[in-house]
């Protein structure tokens, strides 16, 4: 079978000059998406370049090649079809390395960082109700202080309110670890006025929460599971009109927050009906030592005893994962376990990396999953 | 002036409904499309040349029923909430016994539900089968008819156990003969002696359709004009079809959820259908027009209105779009006529 002509077989192998170059550029969007084949570009002068992306199972820098007599480089990955791939690129120079965004390519997902350059491969649809909708009602976000916590210090909690609440009905609660990225990075605000509006998800109550040390908290930190169950809850049922019953109390988190919303009900069993837990760092051993570094030591340590042990710490979790993600095992291997214990597991897989727009593309799912709305009767 | 209905549609232009759907009011019904972005019902009360109070009936709205205030604005016509949702829950705080046996009620409504949808799933996936296969006209139309004959016959079956469950809660039950039923009854007979408009918004239509059904007001609404949008348009039909072909969960097959009134038959109406259907998918379109016959599927946009009176629908405005057998979006002009 004759290999797929793709676009820059135009430049590659040919003795080219600038005006084919230029001629190339013209009018064409980057990346270029040809199928599984994703051509990446960049113009410049340098000693060399390489695509330094964040997927599991590729080598970790992707060296581009060279246009012999021109200021093109160019490398071809070939990318699975509704992958979303976040890169930077490692520019080298007289012995020094710079990583910069693809300047070719105005795709950006931004996170506590900065921000990375976006590939979407064939496919990829960006979900339509991540973007403020006029037509949605808008909830409301506020923040608010308390200031005796177990951790000894104020923390503040940003609360979000749906369009419409009434004192006389009762919401489901929901709360979110590392609130203010989802907020930020994730598009919370947005994605919840959106899934309201459209009935796919119960209006609920949110609590964003926001860390201090989160890589010190979250892995099953005493203080900070007693300020969830203790603290917070009791906090937000007497200021808010909550159902207060389990099936309608939900933890939420990503990477290190995912494990502090299993360890916050792991440690108190049938407080908390639903789950909802994205990209968990749910490492484990079975003998040895991890490799994963320090920050894993509490995680390893806790996930180890809960895997011992685990209880019946909920009823309804909501679990997903990049495929591109050195996560994507412990997360697939957490899934029988649930199963096992009695939980009942919806569990769900993307193309797609360690990072917020991951996450946020999981977030209707999760939610009308667990917290489903009244879509198919309401007609307003 | 009235247009006779474009051609490309599997019924014939001016074909007036079945006569078993023939319409027992005399009043006018006017099914409208949503009103939240483009409110029209004021305009149309004024065309109808009303002068009276209006009622209201905003019982899909439940607790927010009686926050009718843009409402009341926007008709500008003095009006009356007959409180539907608010009159059933005094029903069920006075009388336990209501509440008991309507929650069994519901139960059965709810398992009998979730049984149609199981049933639906393979039938639908057996309709899009063969729907894309391709093959010689003779051939395949013969299977695609029967695949969706199938189709309503689960629709017909599961229609008629939900009616026999309401026969049933009627008979045992006898609503009409409980005090606390009967009086709430009895004030909106009351309350609509001076009223000869009722407008009926939408918002959750099996909760609407339930007030409607327990408190009687078929009789009441038939012999006035009705103004009716989104749910309400629903639930003055013969059949109300729960539809959404992009949800976060579940495969998007609409299912028929209950009889409507009736007072408008021989429609079924989508609203909201450009957000919640894949209108360019002609498979689908086609599918559920074939499903719904001999009645029309009519998607309904922001504003726009059909007219039912005399046994015929005509287009009020324009955005009112029917689906055709074959899978096309026919526009009918203002005036066109089913």
């Amino acid at each position: 079978m004759t290999p797929r002509r793709l676009a820059i077989d135009a430049l590659r192998g040919h003795a080219v000059n600038m005006g084919d170059v230029h001629h190339f550029m013209h009018k064409r969007q980057f990346p270029i998406i040809e199928g599984r084949n994703v051509t990446f570009v960049w113009r410049g002068h340098a000693d060399a370049v390489q695509l330094r992306h964040f997927i599991y199972g590729l080598p970790a820098e992707i060296p581009f090649h060279h246009v012999a007599h021109t200021d093109l480089w160019y490398c071809v990955v070939e990318v699975p079809e509704m992958s979303r791939i976040e890169y930077k690129l490692n520019i080298m120079r007289g012995g020094g390395r710079e990583w910069i965004r693809d300047p070719l390519n105005p795709n950006l997902a931004h996170d506590p960082f900065g921000a990375n350059s976006v590939c979407q491969g064939a496919g990829y649809e960006t979900p339509t109700w991540i973007e403020p909708d006029p037509e949605a009602r808008r909830g409301t976000l506020e923040d608010h202080i308390i200031y005796e916590t177990q951790f000894g210090e104020p923390r503040r909690i940003t609360i979000y309110t749906p369009a419409r609440m009434r004192p006389t009905r009762r919401y489901p609660l929901l709360i979110v670890h590392d609130g203010g990225d989802y907020l930020n990075f994730a598009s919370a605000g947005a994605v919840l006025d959106n899934l309201i509006h459209g009935d796919e998800v119960l209006p609920m109550v949110v609590a964003f929460t926001h860390p201090g040390d989160r890589l010190r908290e979250y892995p099953d930190d005493p203080r900070h599971v007693a300020f969830i169950a203790e603290t917070l809850l009791p906090w937000l049922e007497e200021r808010y009109p909550l159902y207060g019953t389990p099936e309608r109390r939900c933890l939420m988190g990503a990477s290190f927050g995912a494990v502090a919303s299993l360890s916050i009900a792991w440690r108190h069993p049938g407080v908390f009906g639903c789950l909802l837990l994205q990209s968990g760092s749910f490492a484990f051993t079975e003998i040895g030592n991890h490799s994963r570094g320090p920050a894993f030591d509490p995680v390893v340590d806790f996930m180890n005893r809960f895997r011992a042990d685990p209880g019946l710490p909920s009823q309804r979790v909501f679990v997903s994962c990049g495929t591109y993600e050195t996560l994507i095992f412990e997360n697939r291997s957490i899934v029988p376990l649930f199963e096992q214990i009695g939980m009942t597991v919806r569990y769900r897989e993307a193309r797609d990396g360690h990072n917020w727009e991951n996450w946020r593309n999981r977030m209707r799912e999760g939610l009308s999953w667990l917290y489903p709305g009244h879509l198919w009767m309401t007609y307003e | 002036m009235r247009c006779p209905l474009p051609p490309g549609l599997g019924g014939i232009p001016g074909i007036p409904v079945p006569t078993s759907h023939a319409l027992t009011h005399t009043g006018t019904i006017v099914l409208c499309g949503p009103q939240r972005l483009r409110p029209t019902v004021g305009a149309i009360v004024r065309d109808l040349g009303v002068k009276g109070p209006i009622g209201l009936i905003t019982a899909g709205w439940q607790e927010r029923e009686t926050e009718d205030e843009e409402l009341r604005g926007h008709l500008g016509l003095p009006a009356v909430n007959l409180r539907l949702y608010g009159r059933w829950e005094e029903v069920f705080h006075n009388d336990p016994e209501v509440f008991e046996m309507h929650r069994r009620r519901q139960d059965h409504v709810r398992q009998l539900q979730h049984l149609h949808r199981r049933r639906l799933r393979r039938a639908m996936s057996a309709c899009r089968d063969m729907l894309q296969s391709e093959a010689e006209p003779w051939l395949i139309e013969p299977e695609r008819a029967d695949a969706i004959a199938a189709l309503t016959t689960i629709d017909d079956h599961h229609l008629a156990r939900v009616k026999a469950l309401h026969l049933r809660f009627e008979a045992e039950f006898k609503p009409a003969e409980r005090p606390s039923i009967a009086a709430q009854r009895a004030e909106i007979a009351e309350v609509l002696q001076d009223v000869d408009v009722v407008a009926i918004a939408g918002g959750h239509v099996a909760v609407l359709l339930n007030r409607l059904r327990l408190l009687a007001l078929r009789p009441l609404l038939a012999t006035r004009t009705v103004v009716a949008w989104s749910a309400g348009a629903m639930a003055m039909t013969d059949r109300v079809l729960l539809f959404h072909d992009s949800p976060p969960q579940g495969a998007g097959d609409a299912e028929m959820l209950d009889h409507g009134l009736g007072l408008a038959p021989a429609v079924v109406v989508l609203p909201h259908a450009h957000r919640r259907l894949r209108l360019d998918d002609r498979g689908r379109v086609g599918l559920m027009a074939r499903r719904v016959r001999p009645a029309q599927c009519l998607a309904l946009a922001d504003g726009s209105y059909v007219i039912a009176e005399q046994g015929r629908i005509t287009a009020g405005s324009e955005g009112v779009r029917a689906f055709a057998d074959d899978g096309a979006l026919v526009a009918l002009p203002a005036g066109a006529f089913q």
